[in-house]
């Protein structure tokens, strides 16, 4: 029932935005209202099960999604800038020594482990290839490998970034 | 006039460094190394374009009065959420492809994941 219920508003949101500046009940016409409560009813009942798979309801709690924003805006956004300067650095001057390293973690959910891979191929400079499915290590493309990690068999997810702990963010967020 | 100067701005960090990930893409030596500059041209280059496109929305919206803009706006910002997404998922799934069968990165200081035996 409450996955039910989640699918429901999570739809009707994306919804929502989709059809925003339509007509003149707020935002939206009233045909379009009733369309997007029908059709959230029809996904809600199809897609509870795939929405909801892993069985708990954490990102339900606002504190929780509501950060999000906050941490693409914050830590992720400088991580970026500061990975598209070191990028175009190296393009310029092709001063480059490639290699794929083995990063653990010590994020255990899935979403936390989908949200690191995620940020670190989204940061120019690496690229999340592979994982390691029993110890959720993650088997990461850097573009210059600093010197001497390449002689560590493992690395920490911290050692990644060096502005902000993004690791520490993503357990804030999702564990 | 403020408005325009920053979409100005926008526009030519946004150019630039899209710019600077051809010229990557043409210069590296492998396929990964090349998906680094591609990754670059999205997060900064397309981005900074499309916050180029939000902040003209909003100035014409507060000049004018008219819903038009601000869902301008908000269709903008879904481009830039859908392009961050399909980018990371995209090119971890090409590299991984690549990985899988047979391509090894050329210049590599260390392979851990071919250590690993996958």
């Amino acid at each position: 029932m409450i996955a039910f219920f989640l699918t429901f508003f999570l739809s009707l949101f994306v919804y929502l935005i989709l059809t925003a500046g339509s007509g003149n009940v707020g935002l939206w016409s009233v045909s379009e209202l009733t369309a997007g409560v029908a059709l959230s009813l029809v996904t809600a009942a199809i897609a509870r099960k795939f929405l909801c798979r892993a069985g708990n309801y954490r990102m339900a709690n606002p504190l929780r999604f509501l950060l999000i924003p906050v941490y693409v805006i914050g830590p992720f956004f400088l991580e970026v800038i500061k990975a598209n300067l070191d990028v175009a650095y190296r393009v310029i001057t092709m001063r480059i020594r490639p290699g794929i390293i083995r990063v653990s973690s010590e994020l255990k959910t899935d979403l936390g482990i989908f949200m690191l891979a995620n940020s670190i191929t989204l940061t120019p400079g690496t690229i999340t290839v592979d994982i390691d499915e029993k110890t959720h290590d993650l088997f990461i493309h850097n573009i210059n490998v600093g010197t001497g990690d390449e002689q560590k068999l493992v690395l920490r997810d911290h050692e990644l970034f060096s502005i902000a702990d993004l690791p520490a963010w993503i357990r804030r967020i999702a564990e | 006039m403020i408005a325009e100067w920053i979409i100005v701005a926008f526009l030519a960090i946004g150019v630039i460094f899209n710019a600077l990930g051809v010229i990557g893409l043409l210069r590296f030596p492998d396929l990964y190394t090349r998906m680094h500059a591609t990754t670059k041209a999205t997060t900064f280059g397309s981005v900074f374009t499309t916050l180029a496109v939000i902040v003209y929305a909003v100035s014409l919206y507060f000049s004018t009065i008219e819903p038009q803009f601000i869902v301008l706006g908000i269709h903008a910002l879904i481009a830039a959420l859908a392009l961050a997404f399909t980018n990371a998922v995209g090119s971890h799934a090409i590299a991984r492809a690549a990985h899988r069968s047979g391509i090894l990165p050329v210049p590599a200081v260390v392979d851990r994941l071919k250590e690993a035996g996958r």
